[in-house]
């Protein structure tokens, strides 16, 4: 049950909507829902493997009960359905002794449920590991709706009534404390100890998944209605290396920084939703989408968009969600580093903050701005080149030169790059990127970025931002530590690692 | 669902299938269930399952990520040849080998799941897949020497003793030749990192 709950993320928004005046730290825990959905999986497998080893040993004990012949308790027990007026009062499942455990499992409905559903289970968890996934993404999406099966299967699984228990009458009369030991007594007459009733428990499990199903079905049918709202695409913009900017409307939609949405193109598949982050400002009376070609869906998009003379294809969007990245404001010095994809959301972090800068918003605490920017070519990313460079031009014209800091830090470098850069040293501009901080090669020293920064601002808070690798993360959050002074007054470095 | 490659779900599930298997036929030993030597079968069949499908065959499209430590049994299982490559056999060997687990309640679980594995593997045969090991590339030795066919047969002309003082830094930057040791540069260089 807890598994579905993860899952509904806009009933997750909401929470995060509704519990704003919490601190932001225990919103951000709403992020890691992914993660929490995974390990509920592995619990629901573990306790399947065990729920399904205590039954095999269960119904092997049944099947010998029924074919002992050395009046032990066992058989007696299960030599009750024929000799009973009351028929439904038997214990063991296994009503003769040629029946064999295969056929009962296959004749009941626990059995017939129990065999589906694990066998559904066990595709949603082999489809579902992290190659899989990554490289096939269709393979899980189309596979993990087996889950409807599951619950389904789970709800009616015990209606059967093949776990079987004393009638409460019965436990008055001869309770098993005072009557299992003397059990060849039990047909006579006159003795205290009758013999023992038994009654089908019922079944249990659809008081458990009954509420958050509904829950997930509002979930779904919200989704649904959010995707039917009209989204207006007012501008599509075709960058380099395939990649398609998309800017849109949608009446009602409101986005913070640090947020992705979710986008369907019903033209190319009904039913598959991917996210996008959201590399537009909120300030902006657009928000936009940045697309690269990384699969199936994306490459058919971007075709589709390519097409000048068919009408654009309609787009539904369902979103925003995600904690918003609003720290960032919170610093007066802010070091952002972003690697490869994880550029991203500082697209939208860095316009939201000039556009602050701009209109002197006074949440805007941040004084200077530091950007690492590393990738292994910036092929794919040359629209961000592009609003680097016109946040370079703006600040020029605004005359405020140390405003932001970057560096671009090209790992996937060979000689030839190398080389044709070192000819071409005394240029004023970078001839890769265009802009007038010259591309760096190979990967960033932290520990010299890191007291350059604490000697240039002293005394201030420093707040480090990164969306990216965890190698990354770990490396950055111990020259945190290392470069924050003992002296609480002077420089403090604060790590924060974004979960995009 | 274009770019899938089957195989790739195909061993994974059939991996499961081998753990499932295995662990059946524990239970059904260890409780010495009626029938219990199907059950010794079952953990000998998903063994060798498991060891089969260890390696994760190579991608045709983009890379791989290796299981750990899968480069023993990769050279194990090249070792068969087209035994392991062509997909059919793959499908139809776990096919026989998931009947007799059927048999017995304890392990027909695994039977189920290395069936529907079997029928993927089928699927991906028919598309044509097959597997081939992933293997370290050998690093290519940088060739000093492949392109000189023969040595210069004049001296470059040099001027004149006075005009060699300059230091040729221009040339040595431009060749890409690190200058190692102690040098005066002509062009102020200063520290980049700020």
């Amino acid at each position: 049950m807890l598994i579905l709950l993860p899952v509904c993320r806009n009933l997750l928004s909401f929470l995060r909507g509704t519990c704003s005046f919490c601190r932001s730290t225990l919103r951000k825990q709403l992020d890691h829902n992914l993660t929490f959905h995974k390990l509920v999986a592995y619990m629901i497998c573990l306790h399947t493997a065990i729920h399904i080893i205590a039954h095999l040993f269960n119904f092997e004990r049944y099947s010998r009960g029924r074919r002992a012949t050395d009046g032990s308790l066992a058989s007696i027990l299960s030599n009750r359905s024929h000799q009973e007026k009351k028929e439904d009062s038997w214990l063991n499942p296994i009503q003769s002794p040629n029946m064999t455990v295969e056929y009962v499992t296959f004749t009941s409905i626990a059995g017939l449920t129990g065999v589906i559903i694990t066998i559904a289970l066990i595709l949603m968890v082999t489809s579902a590991m992290e190659f899989i996934r990554r490289s096939y993404f269709e393979v899980f999406w189309y596979t993990h709706h087996l889950f409807v099966i599951y619950f389904i299967g789970l709800a009616i699984h015990g209606i059967g009534g093949i776990v079987r228990g004393q009638t409460e009458e019965s436990m008055g009369e001869s309770h098993p404390h005072k009557c299992a030991e003397v059990f060849e007594k039990w047909d006579d007459p006159k003795f205290h100890c009758k013999r023992p009733q038994f009654e089908g428990l019922p079944a249990e499990s659809w008081k458990w998944i009954l509420a958050p199903s509904i829950l997930y079905l509002f979930e779904r049918i919200l989704r649904f209605y959010r995707s039917q709202q009209k989204v207006v695409i007012t501008k599509v913009v075709m960058h380099p290396s395939k990649v398609v900017e998309l800017q849109m409307n949608k009446c009602g939609f409101s986005m913070e920084v640090g947020q992705y949405i979710f986008v369907n193109c019903p033209s190319i598949s009904y039913l598959e939703w991917h996210p996008f982050t959201l590399t537009s400002a909120p300030e902006e009376d657009f928000f936009s989408i940045h697309i690269r070609a990384a699969g199936d869906w994306t490459e058919n998009l971007i075709r589709a968009f390519e097409q000048q003379d068919s009408p654009v294809p309609r787009i539904e969007v369902d979103g925003p969600f995600g904690t918003a990245s609003e720290d960032v404001f919170h610093y007066e010095v802010a070091v952002l580093v972003g690697a490869g994809i994880g550029v991203t959301p500082f697209a939208s972090i860095l316009k939201s903050i000039w556009y602050k800068f701009r209109h002197a918003d006074h949440n805007l605490k941040t004084q200077t701005i530091y950007f690492y920017w590393i990738c292994r070519e910036t092929g794919a990313f040359a629209w961000f080149n592009d609003l680097l460079a016109s946040l370079e031009q703006e600040m020029e014209e605004l005359g405020k030169v140390g405003f932001l800091n970057y560096r671009l830090f090209l790992t996937g470098w060979d000689s030839n790059i190398a080389g044709h850069a070192t000819l071409n040293f005394d240029r004023a501009t970078d001839i890769l990127t265009g802009l007038k901080q010259k591309t760096f090669f190979g990967r960033p020293m932290w520990d010299n970025e890191f007291s350059a920064i604490a000697a240039a601002h002293p005394k201030s808070a420093v707040g480090v931002f990164l969306c990216g690798p965890q190698t990354l993360a770990k490396s950055l959050s111990k020259c945190c530590q290392r470069y924050s002074s003992l002296d609480p007054r002077k420089v403090q470095f604060h790590f924060n690692k974004e979960n995009f | 669902m274009g770019q899938i490659e089957w195989a790739m779900w195909a061993n994974e599930q059939a991996l499961a299938s081998g753990l499932i298997l295995i662990t059946g036929g524990i239970v059904a030993t260890a409780g010495q269930f009626t029938q219990w030597y199907l059950g010794t079968y079952s953990i000998a069949a998903g063994v060798l399952i498991c060891l089969l499908e260890y390696p994760r065959g190579k991608r045709s499209k983009g890379s791989t990520m290796e299981r750990c430590g899968q480069k023993y049994m990769t050279r194990v299982v090249k070792l068969f040849g087209p035994l392991t490559r062509n997909y059919y056999i793959r499908a139809f060997l776990h096919l026989g080998l998931s009947v007799p687990a059927g048999f017995l309640l304890a392990t027909i679980l695994g039977t189920a799941c290395l069936v529907i594995a079997s029928g993927i593997y089928l699927l991906a045969a028919i598309r044509g897949e097959q597997w081939t090991p992933i293997e370290p590339k050998p690093r290519e030795r940088p060739q000093v020497g492949g392109t000189i066919k023969q040595p210069p047969s004049n001296p470059p002309p040099r001027p004149p003793a006075e005009a060699r003082k300059k230091p040729g830094e221009e040339a040595a930057a431009a060749a890409g030749v690190p200058t190692g040791g102690p040098q005066e540069n002509p062009v102020p260089v200063t520290d980049e990192v700020v």
